[in-house]
């Protein structure tokens, strides 16, 4: 495409610019300050603030630079005296309303009214009346509001509606007296409100949790990643006296543009939560005592050592967090292998591990981030992408509203998207996608492969599917994701199978959403047990879900909390106490780790620990540590290297973090990756009876860190306890709205609150795991029963 | 979601229909005011969120989206308020023809201050903001749908007092 430039001139300058782009757009660019409040890069044009106001020659007044389109042979003065004057008016004008509390105002020292206050207003203000006081409300546990401050630039507004696509904060009452708020007493709940945060200029909206305990200009601010999600944010650790006070972003296009999510922002909290280790733990005899370094790391070292050589390594397992660093995953394999044991697994949530040789070395987006938002249609298999990866949303509503591209679900439910949906299944995922791949083939009359033959020939097609199939098929750019929901489904194989044939029919990127911050890394560094380094051959060793029915008799666990992190976490606990000796190398203590392990190793965090996480596009994003790491707690790497040192093992003679990243690297330099699946297994489908469960990973419920993010925690989105079924359902199984009920897997129940919920199917029970009250059930997948109390 | 259909009752959701036929099926908000209108009608003359919300389901909006128009506009009462409503001109031009007189008189007749409702719930005096666009019969008021000009003490009281 190519565009038509213009010539103009700003102060003299001559500058270039595509034809009817604004003003303002090429002045940033060619770094001419002009000053601005309402105009924000990647919101719409408001014009309402008038700060931008400069001299354009032959115009009768001052013109917005914001909301000016560019012409040719323009003449602009962004310091004439006409300019000076209107932007020194403007700024009066905008200081009237506002308090003189910067002072006591969390934004001193990064506010854009006091720096466009001082470099553009005057000394002196000619109003002399009573300023305009604003009684705020409470919008939740993120957002802290002082409305009084609020200059109506409106960019939360726009943010909201354009960006979060979800109208919450408003503008209501008018003239002087027009108030942004909630109007209602509300919170606020998208999953990226935070960001209101960052566009507001002034000191309106500033983070509750870090409000009032330190100024800009005292804190230190340090480039991290975001350890949550597969796209991996970007963003910037700020801390006071080597502790994190609070995360904001950091400008990536490529990656999160300049957002990210509450969860990335605010799950910081967790770092200095009650439960966090700071000394290395040991136990004697049946009771804990806090040991020093040495100690701690001999007697974990001699433990598994009694046990390999006693019985032999095939005793010894490894259960490592997906979002542990790439490093850390990597060392805990060579460790792990090179006493012998193949029994490594990161894929806690996975169900179904029956066709793991045919998967990718490393499953990825099979497209780059950006590439989502120019798709013209996807199909999302078992996510629900929004709270799931907020950022891969962020996209796909770009792709959905820019673009009208045509994005659909199969999952087990119905939920609220925040973009146009064109269509949305939500019965059995299965057999809706194995008759969308129908359809496709139908489309498109090609003989359905043969190993699919069965399921797909068994599938009953309606419209919708057909719909679904020929959006994909006639789309140039198109893409069928599969999310958590895929991957924590008994049928993983079959999903994965079909999806790819589906992905292969229609000429779609086939992408996988993983969980964590660095799944991707997992699969390169080895943390899986069918296959070594950058997918090699190397010892060979037992699945997680292998190793749940056949406990090894030795443990490490890196970074987990089994019975949250685990999709059967009451199996995988009780797996874990089975174990004779296990070593937890672990950022918290509790209860249930005291039930199980012999040593406890406090592990730094991601701010406090160099690493690598490796997002789902491939991307090797590498960072320093910025905080100060709590107590005595240390790296993982650093912890696996003297292991390994302790262990007698080659190859364990690390300087740096780098140095583990370079050897891994090294390793992987071949890699193309590649998400087909070269596997001819024919696909079987179980039946399903009965009621069935199925659920989430609720957003605020992923890992260890963020369960104990106490704002996050207070979130509507984090209030998931309850069991959800449709009203027809709930006549059938004779229980009502608000009920108590007893709902029972197998031999496992947990009593929970019932909500009616119509995005629920019939013969499905909703209930999320990795809350407090359904840890003691079974997995998110299953036949269930329920029952008034 | 509110139940719209009890909280709106028949008559305004069928002039809400009636007003969504007149712009673009995709363009629902148009009819915005109008329903807040009918909804206000039918609620003595003011608004309550859950009117508001049940507005908003109806045309597919945000219940922010509503908030904001209601508060904006004058014409919304958004507490509760008497039966009828009363509007004195205050604008420029009734202003110079006298209006503050006219505005005196009532706040004395009716022992109530603009902004306040009388207790018996028969009349609340509004606090008009802008023209109203009848300048030539300036000092005028607005009583419910109902333009009055030419104002004088003798011709409001007569007005007021037909009020039941
Ligand atoms: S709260 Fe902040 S962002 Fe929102 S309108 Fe006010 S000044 Fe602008
Ligand atoms: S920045 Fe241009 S009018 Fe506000
Ligand atoms: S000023 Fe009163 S109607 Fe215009």
């Amino acid at each position: 495409m190519t565009e038509e430039l213009v010539t103009f001139t700003v102060n003299g300058q001559e500058l270039k610019a595509p034809k009817g782009s604004m003003l303002i757009k090429a002045t940033d660019a060619a770094d001419i300050r002009i000053p601005r409040f309402c105009y924000h890069d990647k919101l719409s044009v408001a014009a309402s603030c008038r700060m931008c106001l400069v001299d354009v020659e032959k115009a009768p007044k001052p013109m917005p630079a914001c909301a000016t389109p560019v012409m040719e042979g323009m003449v602009v003065q962004t310091r004439s005296p006409r300019a000076i004057a209107a932007q020194k008016s403007v700024m009066e004008f905008l200081l009237i309303n506002h308090p003189l509390d910067c002072p006591i105002c969390d934004q001193g020292g990064e506010c854009e009214l006091q720096d466009v206050a001082m470099g553009y207003g005057g000394d002196v203000s000619q109003y002399s009346d009573i300023k305009r006081v604003v009684f705020d409300k409470d919008i939740g546990p993120l957002i802290a509001t002082e409305l009084t401050r609020c200059i109506q630039c409106t960019r939360c507004v726009r943010f909201g509606e354009e960006i979060a696509g979800m109208r919450e904060l408003g503008a209501t009452d008018r003239g002087d007296r027009l108030v942004i708020g909630t109007f209602i007493e509300k919170s606020v709940d998208s999953e990226m409100s935070g960001n209101a945060i960052d566009v507001c200029p002034v000191g309106a909206l500033t983070a509750k949790p870090s409000r009032f305990s330190a100024r800009a200009w005292e804190m230190m601010q340090h480039p991290g990643i975001a350890p949550h999600d597969a796209v991996g944010s970007n963003v910037f650790i700020h801390t006071i006296h080597g502790k994190v006070l609070r995360v904001v972003p950091r400008d990536n296009e490529a990656i999160n543009e300049v957002w990210i999510s509450d969860r990335d922002r605010f799950s910081y909290q967790g770092l200095y939560a009650e439960d966090r280790l700071a000394v290395p733990m040991v136990k004697q005899g049946h009771e804990w005592v806090e040991s020093d370094w040495d100690n701690a790391l001999q007697l974990a070292v001699e433990g598994l050592q009694a046990i390999v050589k006693n019985d032999s390594a095939k005793q010894l397992g490894a259960w490592t967090s997906p979002s542990a660093t790439l490093e850390e995953q990597y060392l805990l394999q060579k460790l792990m292998r090179a006493m012998g044991s193949g029994n490594i697994d990161h894929r806690l949530r996975q169900a179904d591990f029956s066709d793991q040789d045919a998967a990718p070395v490393m499953p990825w987006l099979g497209q780059s981030i950006e590439n989502i938002e120019a798709l013209d249609a996807a199909l999302l298999v078992g996510s629900h992408v929004r709270k799931d990866q907020p950022m891969i949303a962020h996209r796909l509503r770009k792709a959905a509203i820019h673009n009208k591209a045509a994005i659909s679900f199969i999952n087990p439910r119905r939920f609220d998207w925040h973009f146009p949906v064109a269509h949305e299944c939500a019965t059995d995922m299965l057999a809706d996608l194995a008759a969308v791949a129908k359809a496709a083939f139908e489309l498109a009359s090609t003989p359905v492969p043969a190993h699919l033959a069965d399921v797909v020939n068994a599938a009953a097609v309606n419209d919708t599917h057909r719909q679904l199939a020929s959006d994909l098929q006639q789309a140039e750019n198109s893409s069928v994701m599969l999310g958590d929901m895929a991957h924590h489904h008994p049928q993983f194989a079959a999903i994965r199978k079909l999806a790819d044939a589906l992905a292969k029919q229609t000429a779609s990127h086939l992408a996988y959403l993983s969980e964590g911050a660095n799944s991707g890394g997992a699969w390169l560094a080895g943390a899986v047990p069918h296959r070594g380094v950058a997918g090699s051959d190397a010892i060979k060793g037992m699945t997680f879900g292998e190793m749940l029915a056949n406990p090894c008799r030795a443990l490490i666990t890196l970074n987990i909390e089994p019975e949250y992190d685990a999709l059967h976490g009451a199996d995988a606990l009780a797996a874990a106490k089975r174990a004779d000796f296990v070593v937890a190398i672990s950022s918290y203590v509790t209860d249930n780790i005291k039930s199980y392990a012999d040593v406890i190793l406090p592990l730094a965090m991601f701010t406090e620990t160099s690493g690598t996480y490796v997002n789902a596009e491939g991307v090797w994003q590498g960072f320093k540590g910025a905080s100060v790491a709590v107590g005595e707690s240390r790296p993982g790497w650093k912890i696996l290297r003297v292991m390994g040192n302790l262990l007698d093992l080659d190859g364990f003679d690390y300087v740096s973090s780098e140095d583990v990243k370079d050897e891994l690297k090294q390793q992987c330099q071949d890699i193309q990756l590649n998400n087909s699946v070269e596997c001819t297994q024919p696909v079987q489908v179980a039946k399903t009876t009965g009621l069935q469960r199925i659920g989430d990973v609720p957003l605020y419920a992923v890992d260890a860190l963020v369960r104990r993010a106490t704002q996050l925690q207070k979130t509507t989105d984090a209030q998931q306890n309850a069991a959800r079924i449709n009203a027809r359902q709930a006549t059938a199984s004779g229980v009502a709205d608000s009920d108590k009920v007893k709902v029972k897997q197998g031999e496992v129940h947990s009593y929970l609150k019932l909500i009616i919920d119509e995005a629920i199917p019939d013969n499905c029970v909703w209930v999320s795991a990795a809350v407090h009250d359904t840890l003691s059930l079974g997995p998110v997948f299953g036949t269930i029963e329920l029952e008034k109390v | 979601m509110t139940d719209t259909n009890t909280i709106l009752s028949a008559h305004t959701r069928e002039e809400i229909d009636e007003w969504i036929t007149r712009y673009p099926a995709e363009q629902k908000k148009s009819a915005l005011l109008a329903a807040l209108r009918a909804a206000q009608h039918q609620n003595n003359g003011y608004l309550t969120t859950e009117l508001m919300d049940a507005v908003a389901d109806y045309l597919a909006l945000t219940k922010i989206e509503v908030y904001e128009v209601a508060s904006f506009y004058s014409m919304y009462e958004l507490n509760p308020v008497a039966r009828h409503n009363v509007a004195v001109c205050t604008n420029v031009c009734c202003m110079l023809m006298g209006s503050d007189t006219i505005v005196d008189h009532l706040e004395k007749k009716l022992d109530i201050k603009l902004g306040e409702s009388t207790a018996d719930g028969r009349i609340y005096l509004k606090v008009e903001e802008e023209c109203l666009a009848a300048c030539a019969g300036g000092p005028m008021m607005q009583v419910n749908h109902k333009y009055y000009t030419d104002l004088t003490p003798e011709k409001v009281d007569e007005i007021i007092d037909a009020l039941e």
